[in-house]
């Protein structure tokens, strides 16, 4: 990747969400460090909460905790009213 | 040699979580979260009012490296119940905030009534923290 050298932006991880995700959508905050990410994406359809929030950590692999110190996630497939749900007990 | 510490480690973490009904593996101690994201977590689960096993990986990072292979999850804390993996930070905190972590933690009661009011009776003080440090 490009970029690599510079401090992470909103905007850059924005448009890496949204170019890595089938039909994502996202809103990113972020001081350079620490980071929010509220992310839609057709992708999450029928996927669990921890699923979706692989992919959205998927789009950036190793640079997490490091170049990109702390990433928050909220993830919503667009159409559904209620949030995914997993079944974990 | 090291291959079999890693190996050793990974075995440590996978017994502690299928040990413990509840085990959170964080930044720092309960009683000292070294991480904000670690501290939320201690604090959501402390007021849910049930005891939970708490693991630092901070003195080995060793420790992240084998818990992130087997639970396929980049950052820390990470929740377990029941053997399973539930999430971080964020996840854990909506799971609070909709009452399924109450849910799936058995503590359901204080929260039926679901008024976005989640705050179950705080007697339980005394979370015994585990450390798996003393196994490795």
């Amino acid at each position: 990747m490009a970029a690599t050298d510079l401090p992470a932006t909103p905007d850059e991880l924005k448009q890496r969400i949204e170019t890595g995700i089938p039909g994502a959508t996202a809103a990113v905050t972020g001081d350079g460090h620490h980071f929010n990410a509220v992310v839609s994406a057709s992708a999450f359809q029928g996927l669990s909460r921890i699923a979706q929030h692989r992919l959205v950590y998927d789009v950036f692999g190793a640079e997490l905790g490091d170049r990109i110190h702390a990433l928050s996630i909220q993830t919503q497939a667009p159409a559904s009213t209620a949030p995914e749900t997993e079944n974990i007990a | 040699m090291s291959e079999d510490v890693s190996i050793q480690i990974r075995e440590a973490i996978q017994s502690a979580i299928s040990e413990n009904p509840v085990i959170l593996f964080m930044k720092g101690t309960p009683d000292q979260p070294m991480c904000g994201f670690s501290a939320r977590t201690v604090a959501i689960l402390q007021s849910v009012g049930k005891p939970f096993a708490a693991v630092n990986i901070l003195p080995d990072p060793r420790i992240r490296q084998e818990l992130s292979g087997v639970s396929n999850w980049p950052t820390i804390p990470q929740l377990f119940i029941d053997g399973e993996f539930v999430g971080g930070c964020d996840i854990v905190t909506e799971m609070y905030e909709s009452g399924e972590l109450q849910t799936a933690l058995g503590v359901e009661d204080a929260t039926n009534g679901d008024s976005g009011q989640a705050a179950p009776e705080p007697a339980a003080q005394e979370p015994a923290p585990l450390t798996i440090e003393n196994r490795l």
